[in-house]
C-alpha cells in the first residue's frame, strides 16, 4: 500500500496561526483559495496584499505575503499606489460588501474604470460581519440585520446593489465575475476565477473584480451549514453566478 | 473508485461540520474530545474515503489533509 | 540650474522631481492646480506616473500605497482638500509610511474662499485626523526656501518614516520669484528601505506587514509610546529664523508670507529707532518654543501675525509661557496683513 498526500495546508498561508473567524465562515474559505492560488502560480514573494476594514482586518496574520492595512473602503485606492510603483508585483485587494459597496464606492469605481491591473477578491455576505450585523447596501429584501430589525424595506433603504452588473457597464476592459464558496462545486469554480484574476494581472492585463457569494453565520444567526444553504437557495438568485465581462 | 483517507489537524479544526456535510460518502462526524480551543474537531469514523477532497475544498480553516491510498499491483 | 523665474508652484512641483520624486496623486483645488498640471506633463516623460485621483480621499490612499513600497511620492491639495486628507494622513502617521503632503492653504472654514491664508495652522500641526499623530510641519517663506524644503522634505519622510507637510500659502504658489534648483538626487535613488513592500524576495522571503490596528490595548500604546519616542526625536529638526532679536523689546513672531511682510515693517520701524525683531518659525511642527522662550524675559511685548484669526498665537504664548504680554493681528478671508498695518499696531502697543 502506498499513501500519495493529495491535499495538505498551502504553504502560504502563515505557518501555525488559527484564524479568529468564527466557524464555518466563507472568509476562511477565500483565504485558502487566496494561499493555494499563490502557491501554484508561485508568487509569495512578489505579492502585494491590503487588508480591508472588516473581519478581514487581520487577514494579514493568515496569507504569508507583504501587506498593507487600507482605511475602510481605500483598498482600490491604496493598492493603485502600490501597483504604480511597482507594476512588477502582483497586487490584491480584499474587501468585503460594506467596504466596497457602501464606504467605498467612489474607490471601486473608479480602480475599475482606470483599469488599474491589480485584482479585487469582493466578499459579499450581506452584512455588516465585523461590527455586529448591520444592514449593508446587499442586504437583501425582507432579510433581517439589527439596523433592519423588520427585514431590509427597499422604500427606506432602496435595493441590493449588485456590484458586478454595475462595474460591467463601464466601458475600461476588465474581468468580472461572481462565484461562490457556498458548496464544493461552486467553490472549485471560484478557485478558477480567482486565479485566473491573478493570472490576467501577470499577463499584465487590466483590472480584474471577482465577487464571491459567502456567509455569516453568527449575524444570520444560522449553522454554517444552514448559512449555506441560505446562501445557495437566496443569495444566488439575487446575485446571479457568472462573467460579466472579460476584456472585452 | 479511488481509495483515501484524511487526516484532521485537530488543533485547527472548529467543528463547524461543513466537511461533514460536504462528503459524498458521509464518512465524516463530529468528535466526542475536545482539542485546546474548545471545539471537537472531526473525525474519519469508518473507511470508504474516495479521496475526493470535497471536505478539505471546504474546510475554511485548513485542518484537513487528504491521502490516495494505491494499491501495489 | 542657473536661476529662473518661476511661479511657486511649478517651482514646488520642479524641485520634487529633482528629489527624485516620480509618482504624483492629487486632485484638482485652486491655488495648486499648477502642480498636478506640471506633473502630468512630466512624470511619464521620466518613467513615472501622474494619476489623477477620483477625490483627495483616494489620493492621499494612493500616496499611502506609493509610500507603502519605499518610492518618493508626492500630493499637493489646498485646505478642503487636505480635509479630506486627514483620514489617510492618520493612517499613513499610523503605519510609518514616509510621503510628502503640501498645502497651499486658503481661506476657510468650509469652502471658505479661493484667497491666500494661514488657517490651517491648528489642521496641520495639532491633528486634523484622529489618533495621537504628528506630522513634521515646514513653513517656507520665500520660494528658493519652498524649493529646499520640498526636497529636504523627501528626506525627513523617509529618515522618520513619517508625512512631512509643506503649508505654504497662496501667496507662495502663485508669486512669480528667481529660484535655482538643484538636482537634489543624483543618479539613482538611495535603495528601498528593508520595511517596503514589494521587496518580500531581498528579505529572504520575510513578509512586511504596514498597520496600525493593535487590537490589544497594551500593544497599542507601545505603538503610540514608540511614536511619541520618533517625535521627540523629531525634535532635532526645529528651525527658525531669528531676525534683528539681540537687543529687541518687541518681537514679532510671523510665518511664511506674513513674515516676508513683517519684515518690511521692522525694517520700517528699526529707522525710527524702535528695537524690533522677529522669530520666523520655519519648522511649525516641531514648534521653535525654546527660541522664543529664550528671548522671553528681555522682551517687552510679542506681537503675533497671521493670515488667520489666531492660531500659532497659542504656540507662542505657551513659549513666552507669561514672561511678556503677547497680542495678535491678523485678517482672515484672503486679506494680507498690510505693512502699514503691523507698523501702525506695534506703534499703538509703544
Ligand atoms: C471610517 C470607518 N467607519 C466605520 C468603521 C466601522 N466598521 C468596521 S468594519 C465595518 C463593516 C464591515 O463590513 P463588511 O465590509 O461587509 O465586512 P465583513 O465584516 O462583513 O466581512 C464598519 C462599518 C470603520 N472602521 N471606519
Ligand atoms: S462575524 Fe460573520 S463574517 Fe465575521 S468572522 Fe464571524 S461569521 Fe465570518
Ligand atoms: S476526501 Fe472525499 S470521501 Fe474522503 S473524507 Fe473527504 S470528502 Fe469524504
Ligand atoms: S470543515 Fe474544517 S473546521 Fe469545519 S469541521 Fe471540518 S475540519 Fe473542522
Ligand atoms: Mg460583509
Amino acid at each position: 500500500m502506498n499513501e500519495i498526500k493529495i491535499y495538505e495546508r498551502p504553504k502560504a498561508w502563515a505557518e501555525g496561526v488559527h484564524t479568529h473567524y468564527c466557524p464555518g465562515c466563507g472568509h476562511g474559505i477565500l483565504h485558502r483559495l487566496i494561499c493555494e492560488i499563490i502557491d501554484e502560480l508561485g508568487i509569495q514573494n512578489d505579492t502585494i496584499g491590503t487588508a480591508p476594514v472588516g473581519c478581514a482586518a487581520l487577514m494579514y496574520d493568515y496569507i504569508d505575503v507583504d501587506f498593507c492595512e487600507a482605511a475602510h473602503g481605500r483598498a482600490p485606492a491604496l493598492a493603485t499606489g502600490i501597483k504604480r510603483t511597482r507594476p512588477d508585483k502582483i497586487v490584491f485587494t480584499y474587501q468585503g460588501d460594506g467596504d466596497l459597496a457602501s464606504i467605498g464606492t467612489a474607490e471601486i469605481i473608479h480602480v475599475a474604470n482606470r483599469g488599474e491591473k491589480l485584482t479585487t477578491v469582493f466578499i459579499n455576505n450581506a452584512i455588516y460581519g465585523m461590527t455586529g450585523g448591520q444592514m449593508a447596501p446587499t442586504t437583501l429584501i425582507g432579510q433581517k440585520a439589527t439596523t433592519c430589525p423588520f427585514g431590509r424595506d427597499p422604500e427606506l433603504a432602496g435595493y441590493p446593489m449588485r456590484m458586478c452588473e454595475m462595474l460591467a457597464t463601464l466601458e475600461t476592459p476588465g474581468f468580472i465575475t461572481r462565484v461562490s464558496v457556498a458548496r464544493p462545486k461552486y467553490i472549485i469554480e471560484a478557485k478558477k476565477a480567482i486565479k485566473k484574476a491573478f493570472q490576467n494581472q501577470i499577463e499584465g492585463k487590466g483590472y480584474s473584480f471577482v465577487e464571491v457569494l459567502s456567509n455569516c453565520p453568527t449575524n444570520w444567526g444560522m449553522t454554517p451549514v444552514q448559512a449555506f444553504e441560505w446562501t445557495e437557495s437566496t443569495m444566488i438568485p439575487h446575485y446571479p453566478l457568472g462573467v460579466f465581462k472579460d476584456f472585452k | 473508485m479511488a481509495k483515501g483517507r484524511i487526516n484532521v489537524l485537530e488543533e485547527y479544526c472548529k467543528s463547524c461540520g461543513l466537511c461533514v456535510e460536504a462528503c459524498p460518502v458521509k464518512v465524516l462526524r463530529i468528535s466526542d474530545h475536545i482539542n485546546s480551543k474548545g471545539y471537537r474537531p472531526v473525525e474519519q469514523f469508518k473507511e470508504g474515503c474516495i479521496a475526493c477532497k470535497m471536505c478539505a475544498t471546504m474546510c475554511p480553516d485548513a485542518a484537513i489533509e487528504v491521502y490516495k491510498i494505491e494499491e501495489k499491483q | 540650474m542657473a536661476r529662473v523665474l518661476m511661479k511657486g508652484t511649478e517651482a514646488i512641483a520642479e524641485a520634487a522631481i529633482q528629489a527624485g520624486c516620480k509618482y504624483f496623486f492629487g486632485y484638482p483645488i485652486t491655488p495648486q492646480n499648477e502642480i498636478p498640471e506640471y506633473m502630468s506633463g512630466k512624470l511619464p516623460k521620466i518613467g513615472g506616473a501622474y494619476v489623477q485621483a477620483e477625490s483627495e480621499v483616494a489620493a492621499i490612499n494612493m500616496v499611502m500605497g506609493g509610500g507603502s513600497t519605499g518610492t518618493r511620492i508626492m500630493t499637493t491639495s489646498s485646505s478642503p482638500g487636505i480635509s479630506l486628507m486627514s483620514e489617510g494622513i492618520s493612517y499613513i502617521a499610523g503605519c510609518e509610511i514616509p510621503a510628502v503632503i503640501v498645502n497651499v492653504m486658503r481661506g476657510g472654514p468650509g469652502l471658505g474662499g479661493i484667497l491666500p491664508s494661514q488657517a490651517d495652522y491648528f489642521q496641520s500641526t495639532k491633528g486634523g485626523g484622529n489618533g495621537d499623530y504628528r506630522l513634521l510641519v515646514l513653513a517656507p517663506s520665500t520660494l528658493q526656501e519652498a524649493v529646499e524644503l520640498t526636497q529636504e522634505a523627501f528626506d525627513l519622510a523617509e529618515k522618520y518614516r513619517n508625512p512631512v507637510m509643506i503649508l505654504a500659502d497662496g501667496f507662495m504658489g502663485q508669486m512669480m520669484e528667481a529660484v535655482e534648483i538643484k538636482e537634489h538626487v543624483s543618479g539613482d535613488l538611495p535603495p528601498r528601505e528593508p520595511w517596503a513592500l514589494g521587496c518580500m524576495g531581498e528579505r529572504g522571503s520575510k513578509r512586511s506587514i504596514l498597520k496600525s490596528l493593535y487590537l490589544n490595548p497594551e500593544d497599542l500604546e507601545k505603538h503610540n509610546i514608540k511614536l511619541q519616542k520618533k517625535y521627540r526625536e523629531m525634535d532635532k529638526e526645529v528651525r527658525s529664523e531669528s531676525y534683528l532679536c539681540d537687543d529687541a523689546e518687541i518681537l514679532v513672531a510671523a510665518f511664511g508670507t506674513t513674515a516676508r511682510i513683517a519684515r518690511s515693517a521692522i525694517n520700517n520701524l528699526r529707522k525710527e529707532g524702535i528695537r524690533i525683531g522677529m522669530v520666523r518659525p520655519i519648522t511649525l511642527y516641531p514648534f521653535p518654543t525654546q527660541t522664543i522662550r529664550d528671548l522671553a524675559s528681555s522682551l517687552k511685548h510679542v506681537l503675533v501675525v497671521e493670515m488667520n484669526m489666531g492660531q500659532m498665537l497659542e504656540d507662542v504664548q505657551t513659549a513666552v509661557c507669561g514672561k511678556a504680554p503677547v497680542s495678535f493681528f491678523g485678517h482672515a478671508g484672503g486679506i494680507a496683513p498690510s505693512v502699514k498695518e503691523i507698523e501702525d499696531r506695534v506703534r499703538s502697543i509703544l
